[in-house]
């Protein structure tokens, strides 16, 4: 499961994720992360029995926390499945079945590589 | 020798017997029933390919306005159209951006908008003549509303692209698409196996005056498009169609990021199977046609080849090139291509669709060469100074502030015991140390990752690389990366000042 953390400014200098990692004994993997002095924006991958946890962990330091159940979405009416999302995403998201550009969101760190791609800007990434 | 005509051709479609195949389905048919049983068998094969054509456009009428109007410029939803021609025909090129949203809406866009419908807003200047008094006008209009949509594109349909890749160290933005630094990813365009050109390469059928699937419509092959080059095996055709048969599942508007706008087109053209030579070659396999791995990342027209490879190996997904293994990813439809093909097959089967005779076929022989160019431009080495100063890592700050005051320039070229350039500082960097204090030695303070050029490059190309990084002088090395001359944003100036320094 991803969740997407946002992470403000008063908070953003803590050690938050190390933090949660210690109360829960959740393994996460950072598959995406923006922080700089002010504020932040991190993607992590939880396994799905230890999602709940980290959620409410993180929610308790202070941290806006999102399930990415679907990171990425695509206008049909727009997609002509011409395949430049395919090559580039660094996480497979996207791959042909029978010259279809099919999607498997669940991989997305929404990174945004495809969006600037899609040549039909028919990507676009939730909550951005 | 087993032969028909186009005519006993047509009178099947005209008595619905006629069997029809797409290019896809043909080579198992021959290696079954050989060239002669595949006459007999297949009357017309239908090639399709749908993919970014830019070098597409549309002549419009927009009819007399009252008092009447000689147009000088037009806009459409703000994108310029030649007004150059006549009164009040305009041309519009897919690749033209528009004065507010740049390339994210352009020529292209405005002809999907036209074909789904929408009404356009014209803005147009007149010139003012006796005749023509008017000098501007302001109206919206739909696609019924003009008089001709005609699309007239100078080259569409390549009979086969080079794939693209990147060696360079950062992704660039292209008309391939996005590619990925040190050779991330290959991207390619075309449909191979469904190719119309490369299922008649010799041109016994296709020609001028062939009637083919434009976007929908019935439209027709002028001839061999611009760059039309048969030898090569780039082929290219001209078509006109028109817009208002078209239909916007085959017309399609698309951005390039950091590029510009395109066209995707769907274009199909039917090959009647007329004797065994056009058997033969209409059951090309994607596996005989071969196209070179280009390099995009020399910013040079002559850009170099990295492989050889063929469609199927492009379509597998992986391509080698040397000891890598590269992902690959098309950048047009072979969905599109697919259906371009089949929706071609179902309109013949149906009778709607009968082949035209060429009145001439596409020459065999065209031109590709590269642009004459008759003002000369300058290379790096003629504006490049030749006087450098540089330092090794292992000097201190202060020794490299010495050097700086003695350099002509505030940027400082850090090599290594051969020579080799590894790094850069700048009078800033060294501002810094002396105000943090702490800092004493010049490796603590170096940029390691430099960019830098050759004597050899385009000045253009050293400005945009000064341009694209936000900074203001190169080192210049030779092949073994030796630095040999300084390059400075002053040296441009110069330049443009019309001062050819020493």
């Amino acid at each position: 499961m991803k969740l997407l953390l946002r992470v403000a400014p008063g908070i953003v200098r803590k050690p938050l994720i190390a933090s949660v990692i210690l109360e829960t004994g959740a393994l996460v993997n950072i598959e995406r992360a923006s922080i700089d002095a002010v504020s932040g924006e991190i993607v992590l991958d939880v396994s799905q029995e230890k999602c709940r946890q980290v959620k409410d962990a993180l929610e308790r330091l202070g941290v806006d926390v999102i399930l990415l159940e679907i990171p990425v979405i695509r206008d049909d009416s727009e997609c002509v499945h011409c395949g430049a999302c395919v090559a580039i995403c660094p996480t497979g998201t996207f791959h042909f079945e029978d010259w279809r550009v099919v999607g498997e969101p669940g991989r997305c760190v929404q990174c945004g590589a495809c969006v600037t791609a899609c040549p039909h800007r028919a990507l676009r990434l939730v909550l951005k | 020798m087993a032969e028909k005509t186009l005519s006993e051709v047509n009178e099947r479609i005209r008595d619905g017997s006629v069997r029809v195949v797409t290019a896809e389905e043909m080579p198992s048919i021959v290696d079954e029933l050989g060239p002669a049983g595949a006459v007999r068998e297949v009357d017309v094969v239908t090639t399709g390919t749908f993919g970014a054509m830019c070098s597409s456009g549309l002549f419009l009428n927009l009819g007399h306005s009252d008092p009447p109007i000689k147009i000088g410029r037009a806009w459409l939803n703000k994108v310029e159209a030649y007004g150059g021609v006549a009164a009040v025909d305009l041309f519009l090129g897919a690749t033209q951006p528009s004065i507010d949203r740049g390339i994210e809406y352009g020529g292209a866009h405005v002809m999907e908008d036209l074909v789904s419908g929408k009404a356009i807003e014209v803005e147009a200047e007149g010139v003012g003549t006796d005749c023509y008094p008017q000098l501007g006008l302001e109206t919206t209009l739909r696609l019924e509303d003009f008089n001709q949509a005609t699309m007239v594109n100078p080259r569409n349909a390549y009979q086969r692209y080079n794939a693209a890749t990147n060696s360079s160290q950062r992704t660039i933005h292209t008309y391939m698409g996005t590619l990925l630094p040190r050779m991330g990813n290959v991207h390619y365009s075309g449909a191979g196996v469904l190719n119309p050109i490369s299922n008649d390469p010799s041109f016994q059928y296709i020609g001028m005056g062939v009637r083919i699937f434009l976007a929908g419509s019935q439209g027709y092959i002028i001839g061999s498009g611009t760059q039309h080059n048969p030898q090569a095996g780039f082929a290219t055709l001209m078509v006109t169609g028109d817009l208002k048969q078209m239909d916007r599942r085959f017309l399609r508007a698309a951005t390039f990021t950091r590029y510009g706008s395109s066209l995707y087109l769907g274009i199909g053209v039917p090959i009647p199977i007329l004797n065994e030579r056009l058997a033969l070659s209409t059951a090309v396999r994607d596996r005989d046609i071969e196209v070179p791995v280009v390099d995009y990342g020399v910013p040079r027209r002559d850009r170099p080849s990295m492989a050889k490879v063929n469609y199927e190996q492009l379509k597998s997904g992986m391509v080698r090139i040397g000891r890598q293994e590269v992902a690959t990813s098309s950048l047009s439809s072979l969905l599109m291509a697919r259906e371009v093909a089949a929706t071609l097959k179902g309109s013949i089967e149906k009778g709607e669709f009968v082949l035209t005779q060429p009145v001439a076929p596409l020459s065999l022989a065209g031109s590709a060469r590269p642009m004459k160019q008759t003002k000369e431009f300058p290379y790096v080495e003629d504006v490049m100074s030749r006087e450098v100063v540089s330092v090794t890592e292992d000097i201190s700050v202060a020794e490299a502030a010495q050097a700086i005051i003695k350099s002509k320039f505030d940027h400082l070229p850090v090599v290594n015991s051969a020579g080799v350039l590894c790094g850069i500082i700048t009078t800033w960097d060294i501002s810094k140390a002396v105000a943090d204090g702490t800092i004493s030695q010049v490796s603590q303070i170096m940029t390691r990752n430099v960019f830098s050029t050759t004597p050899d490059q385009p000045i253009e190309l050293a400005a945009r690389t000064l341009d694209t990084h936000s900074i203001s002088a190169l080192p210049v090395v030779d092949q073994d990366g030796r630095v040999i001359g300084m390059l400075s944003s002053n040296h441009l100036s110069r330049l443009f000042a019309g001062r050819r320094p020493r």
